[in-house]
């Protein structure tokens, strides 16, 4: 199928990346040859076939519901890139 | 040192005190560091190997399975305390708060474990050009790839720089680089070993497995890893003590004459397949032609479907919470955008670009929900193969290992690199390389053995009884 710039552009805002002019191009001819060798898959008559999508034969293997202490509020703060003793921080998503 | 085939020639040297754990972390640590330009290991736990090396020196009683392993990890299995970055410049810095139950089983059984392995960004390729820490060098050519994605774990074995690696194998990534390197690589069946603690890329295909010198050193690390796990509800529910074989039995293998009339099959590549084939037959094993009509679409089926579990995967690199953060983004939005552009390497922008195109709406149907329909023509294809036949025998890959910089222009020519190694990972098999030739230039050619859901033991045997003949 035909991959135009409007398509790409759509895809980065949906994968939330962005692509420079020069980039995009090469995304889009990557994107359109990928796809050409993906398009073989039509010529496999799969009229009535279930698509297969658990690929283990144990199904519904749930632990227990305990609530668990797993990390500490320290752990769980020490790889965010930006944060104080309590919070991660983010640029201010409400503006006044 | 000496190169120890088998670790339990290890284990008999140390009982005879002819070793020490110490020691023998020693000599990995002085071959790691002669080593340096196959840029194969990211980081080495130099210290915290040789104090846990004196810590089993002095252990008094039983010890554990693994005892005198040395092994490091592919940098995509979490280890408590240290560092995992998927050779991703967005997990640079980022420290695992827990281990992966592989590497907890592997600690519970003695094995030291000396440092983290380079490989493709997110497991991503299939030459380990795609680490944002430089390519893995072929210690055989030093001007060729080691494979990949899991590179640093073939080449670490293959130098000698530990006694073997865990790597992963989502398309290949475990068995093509065993190839390029010469050394043993096996993906078990899917659920074998638990994938919590294993940096995910596409969910229904990932499996961690063994890097080894010896199919016998495999299947013992094979044996300590896998099992059910309360972490990984896809994990098979049945813990394997023993992979062993009581008996040696003669086997019905299959192969795929397409793939012996394939023009993409290098032609030494296709003669010591040939070869094999013959040898099968005086081993008195039945070798038999099998035709299989699908073999043009695994590799799209493969693409279609991982690139879409992996942008799903991938959206957790937010740069919010951990990970890489843009120092220039002003609002959320820039957050996100900017951190994954700067963060992410081409190849893994590229495969979530196809992934969510796959997966959004108006092209669901037509290449995502089709694909997932020609895994199950594929798979039970394959289990109609297993109707008469125990194995499927092919080269592990098209040709021996190519030179750096030779395929990184055309993803596509990449891609086709994983087309006997896929099936398995689509089906779920579980599938080893084994070191079985050379080429006339002395590049390890390696050959596929893959069989049914489970049936791991006779994998073993079949591959043991062809490397030691």
């Amino acid at each position: 199928m035909k991959i135009d710039r409007s398509l790409i552009n759509k895809l980065a805002e949906l994968s939330k990346l962005e692509f420079n002019e020069e980039d995009a191009a090469e995304i889009q001819k990557n994107l359109g040859n990928i796809l050409d060798l993906v398009e073989k898959l039509n010529e496999v008559d799969t009229e009535g076939v279930e698509p297969l999508i658990y690929m283990n034969e144990n199904v519904d293997v749930f632990r227990e519901d305990k609530v668990k202490q797993v990390i500490s509020k320290e752990e769980g703060l020490k790889n965010a890139p930006d944060k104080d003793s309590d919070y991660i921080k983010v640029p201010k998503v409400i503006s006044k | 040192m000496k190169n120890y085939n088998k670790l339990v020639d290890i284990q008999v040297d140390l009982a005879d005190g002819k070793l020490s754990c110490v020691s023998l972390v020693q000599s990995y640590l002085a071959n790691i560091q002669q080593n340096q330009d196959l840029n194969a290991f990211l980081e080495v736990f130099a210290d915290e190997a040789l104090a846990r090396a004196a810590e089993l020196d002095r252990k008094s009683g039983a010890k554990g399975k693994l005892y005198g392993l040395v092994i490091a990890i592919k940098d995509n299995i979490c280890y408590q305390g240290h560092k995992v970055s998927a050779s991703s410049k967005m997990l640079e810095n980022f420290e695992s708060l827990y281990s992966s139950t592989a590497v907890e089983r592997l600690l519970a059984e003695d094995a030291i474990i000396i440092g983290r392995l380079n490989c493709d960004e997110f497991a991503m390729g299939g030459s380990n050009e795609n680490s944002a820490y430089g390519p893995v060098l072929n210690q055989r050519d030093k001007t060729r790839v080691s494979g990949g994605s899991s590179g640093g774990s073939a080449v670490a074995v293959q130098a000698n720089l530990c006694q073997a690696s865990l790597g992963s194998d989502t398309g290949g990534s475990i068995r093509q680089p065993a190839s390029f390197c010469g050394v043993v690589g096996m993906k078990p069946t899917y659920g074998r070993v638990s994938r919590h603690g294993l940096i995910a890329f596409g969910s229904s295909f990932d499996q961690i497995g063994p890097f080894a010198k010896s199919v016998e050193d495999a299947q013992l690390i094979l044996e300590v890893i896998n099992g059910q796990d309360e972490y990984d509800a896809t994990a098979i529910q049945n813990r394997v003590a023993s992979f062993e074989s009581k008996e040696q039995r003669k086997y019905c293998i299959a192969y795929f004459q397409d793939i012996i009339d394939s023009p993409g099959l290098n032609a030494e590549v296709r003669d010591a397949f040939l070869h094999l084939i013959e040898r099968l037959r005086a081993l008195g094993h039945q070798v038999v032609p099998k035709t299989f009509p699908y073999l043009d679409y695994v590799v799209p089926a493969y693409y279609v479907l991982t690139t879409a579990e992996a942008s799903s995967n991938l959206s957790r690199y937010d740069g919010v919470h951990y990970g890489y953060r843009s120092p220039s983004a002003k609002n959320m939005d820039q957050v996100y955008k900017q951190s994954r552009t700067e963060g992410f390497g081409t190849e893994v922008k590229n495969r979530i670009m196809l992934g969510t195109f796959v997966l959004s709406a108006g092209y669901y149907d037509a290449y995502y929900s089709k694909a997932q329909k020609v895994r199950r023509i594929l798979s039970e294809a394959v289990n109609e193969v297993y109707d008469s036949c125990d194995f499927i025998l092919s080269p592990t890959t098209p040709s021996t290992a190519f030179k750096l910089g030779s395929k990184t222009s055309d993803p596509i020519e990449m891609y086709l690199e994983d087309i006997y190694t896929v099936l398995a990972n689509l089906v779920g098999n579980p599938a080893i390389s084994l070191p079985l030739y050379e080429s006339k230039e002395g590049l390890p050619v390696g050959m596929q053995l893959m069989t049914k859901n489970q049936h791991e033991a006779d994998l073993f045997a079949l591959s043991k009884e062809l490397m030691t003949e």
